[in-house]
């Protein structure tokens, strides 16, 4: 029982782990941002760069691929998302295209394959990081063998969570962020300078999905496609949390990584994911602004 | 490298005048009217493009090692290359392109059994043939296509027995990506353990491509199986594998016994995690005789990568080439109705054994194998058959070698039903 429901904290942990950036652009900037799960992969294939090229450990290339991902994320905005604001299907359909280029650039080692030149690490294949010695394995908790890695995951996402919490609540960065959230045109009007949050915003919830695509590397398979699947779930968990809300996201995670953990034990995976799917559309018909909401723009 | 009808025209027409008017300038080499064109269908983007990449290599280096030592019928074969872009729809649309617009009677093609079933009706309509190189689920008995690749008893008729009997594990968890193989492959499975007395505790499926492995493993975990069978295939294999060192299982007490794990897989996965599990093909790259050792050396002079791996669908992309060549040179004509006929009972003596196209069901007698992975991304062959086994596509169904469903005549649908 234990490893059951530790796997289902494990699953809600990855879900935040996505969803923490998303809640940031989506929730307080109200940006559909399809490339989200792109930065994770960026994050991810930092990690194999990295330690292919630089020798460096998983924990290392955290704060490599939070840079990367963040100055990618701040290119975005500036170049794409920051023309759109207001316009919600316009910047999903922008990201998306963005999410392809991006996608792309990878696959075609950034154009290089086109001269024939092939760079390992990059390109269609799939690739893989080790893990250090330490985080493999397990640990006994009351006669369960508990993956040290999926324990290690749940303590980074609590956290960057807890991170990300005393940014919107405890700097006055995150009190104009907030500020934004509620009225940007009266926020404006007080003197904030939305341009410049909203830029550093997009770039910070790009950089956790950089950090998020590290740690994915250490347990998943990382390769060109890896990011889309994943955006749909982190835009699950924020939707049912309720846009804007943080302890909404955080709450949603761990109830559909319980959800699906459980399911997953009872019968199987394929049925929990519908269930999920379930759960999450009831709570949209019976909260329409999720489980945590208040009104914003 | 493939050419619209106009240029090629034009080109062949210019290097006839060119033949013509400087013979001595181009010795021997024969183009246009003088070649034999055969097609050649793989992704060369999109997901499946790392496997299929290597297919359209092989091919190609079987091709130019026949032209090197004097072509087919004293011609030249040069291959037209189209690119089925890891989409079904599109492996239809080139094979129509290369049957029917450039009138190619054979071509070599196909990975995924779901870009298979998309072309199979080109060839049957048109009455082409298709060499397909890939291990598959069986049940399919079409007289236009010759199967060079394993089918489930090839695979599994070895397998289960001696991992109950050798590796003393008795209780089966079964678990594969959810399709059309790795069902059919459980199917068989079933029969085999039942019928070695052994037991299966579990057969479950995930999604294709999934990645979230955690329940499941906890549920193979806490299942009191002794083995695992793996029909699991793509990416999600590299995350079951990760995801099972990960939660503390060693392949020791608990081995993984692979159907699809290849290594390519192994090389993606990063080798420590496969070390001591074991996979079932008539192919592995670490084969030790010298004709093996020979063509994984030329394989990789060929491509240009010294690290490059050899595997069982790129060992008959390679292998299916010359029994096309040995079929042509029978009937001494390249019509697909002619090679065909000629290519049931033809033998080669491939990099991993002899082969040989049977003539009732134009499946390959293949040589099954075990291999154990080893920390340097190899498989130690720790089991091979003493000779090439009778392919049954049906044998899910109860075919057995005295009492074939897939004969010349086509499906026996009456003893599929039975």
């Amino acid at each position: 029982m234990i490893d059951t429901i530790f796997i289902g904290l494990s699953l809600g942990s990855v879900l935040l782990l996505v969803a923490l950036g998303l809640a940031i652009t989506y929730g307080a900037m109200g940006v559909i941002n399809m490339a989200h799960g792109e930065m994770v992969m960026i994050g991810a294939y930092t990690a194999v760069l990295t330690s292919l090229y630089l020798g460096f450990g998983l924990i290392a290339a955290m704060p490599v691929a939070f840079l990367v991902t963040a100055l990618l994320g701040l290119a975005i905005e500036k170049l794409v998302v920051r023309r759109l604001y207001g316009r919600l299907l316009d910047t999903l359909l922008a990201t998306w295209g963005v999410a392809i280029l991006i996608q792309q650039a990878v696959r075609l080692s950034f154009g290089l394959a086109f001269f024939g030149i092939t760079v390992a690490g990059l390109g269609p294949g799939l690739q893989n990081v080790s893990l250090p010695e330490w985080l493999g394995g397990t640990f006994s908790l009351a006669g369960s063998q508990i993956s040290v890695y999926r324990s290690f995951i749940i303590l980074v996402s609590v956290a960057l969570a807890a991170l990300t919490w005393g940014l919107m609540y405890r700097t006055s960065f995150g009190m104009q962020l907030r500020a934004i959230m509620r009225n940007p045109q009266m926020a404006a009007a007080c003197g904030i300078d939305t341009a410049r949050i909203n830029a550093l915003a997009f770039a910070y919830g790009s950089g956790l999905a950089g950090v998020a695509g590290v740690l994915m590397a250490g347990f998943k398979t990382v390769f060109p496609d890896m990011g889309t699947p994943m955006v749909v779930d982190g835009f699950l968990v924020v939707v049912m949390g309720g846009v804007g809300s943080l302890i909404g996201s955080i709450l949603s995670s761990a109830i559909l990584g319980q959800i699906n953990g459980l399911t997953a034990a009872v019968s199987n995976d394929i049925i929990a994911r519908a269930i999920v799917f379930a759960v999450v559309i009831a709570v949209i018909i019976w909260r329409p602004k999720g489980l945590f909401s208040y009104k914003g723009r | 490298m493939s050419m619209n009808r106009r240029q090629f025209l034009t080109t062949s027409a210019a290097l006839a005048g060119g033949a013509i008017a400087a013979p001595a300038i181009l010795p021997g080499a024969a183009f246009g009217a003088d070649t034999i064109k055969v097609g050649v269908l793989f992704s060369q983007t999109g997901g499946l493009s790392i496997v299929e990449r290597s297919l359209t290599d092989a091919t190609r280096m079987a091709i130019a090692e026949i032209n090197a030592s004097g072509g087919v019928l004293g011609k030249q074969v040069e291959a037209v290359i189209e690119d089925g872009a890891s989409d079904p729809k599109t492996f239809n649309e080139k094979a129509s392109k290369l049957v029917i617009q450039d009138r190619l009677p054979t071509v070599f093609a196909c990975y995924t059994s779901a870009s298979r079933k998309a072309v199979l009706p080109v060839f049957e309509k048109r009455k082409a043939a298709l060499f397909y190189p890939t291990y598959y689920e069986g049940f399919e008995c079409s007289k236009n296509v010759v199967y060079t690749g394993a089918v489930p008893n090839q695979q599994l008729s070895n397998f289960i027995p001696w991992i109950i009997k050798t590796l003393g594990k008795k209780k089966f968890f079964i678990v594969g990506s959810n399709y059309i193989y790795p069902r059919e492959m459980a199917k068989v499975s079933k029969i085999l353990i039942e019928k070695n007395g052994g037991e299966y505790v579990a057969d479950e499926y995930l999604e294709l491509g999934h990645s979230e492995w955690g329940s499941m493993v906890n549920k193979i975990k806490s299942s009191g199986c002794d083995v695992v069978l793996s029909n699991v295939v793509g990416d999600s294999v590299i995350a079951f594998y990760r995801e099972f060192k990960n939660q503390g299982l060693s392949h020791e007490q608990l081995p993984i016994c692979a159907t699809v794990t290849s290594e390519i897989e192994i090389a993606a996965m990063g080798a420590e995690y496969a070390v001591g599990s074991y996979t079932s093909f008539p192919y592995f790259q670490a084969i030790d005789t010298p004709a093996n050792k020979s063509f994984v050396e030329r394989y990789r002079k060929f491509v240009n990568d010294p690290k490059a791996v050899t595997h069982h669908a790129l060992e008959s992309s390679y292998f299916q080439v010359y029994l096309w060549k040995q079929a042509v040179e029978q009937a001494k004509d390249t019509s697909a109705a002619a090679v065909l006929a000629a290519v049931g009972g033809q033998s080669f003596d491939a990099p991993g054994g002899k082969v040989t196209v049977e003539k009732e069901n134009l499946h390959t007698a293949l040589t099954p194998r075990i291999a154990q992975w080893q920390a340097d991304g190899q498989g130690k062959i720790v089991d091979a058959y003493p000779e090439p086994v009778f392919p049954l596509p049906y044998v899910a169904y109860g075919e057995t070698q005295q009492n074939l469903f897939c004969t010349p005549a086509g499906l026996d649908s009456a003893k599929l039903k039975g």
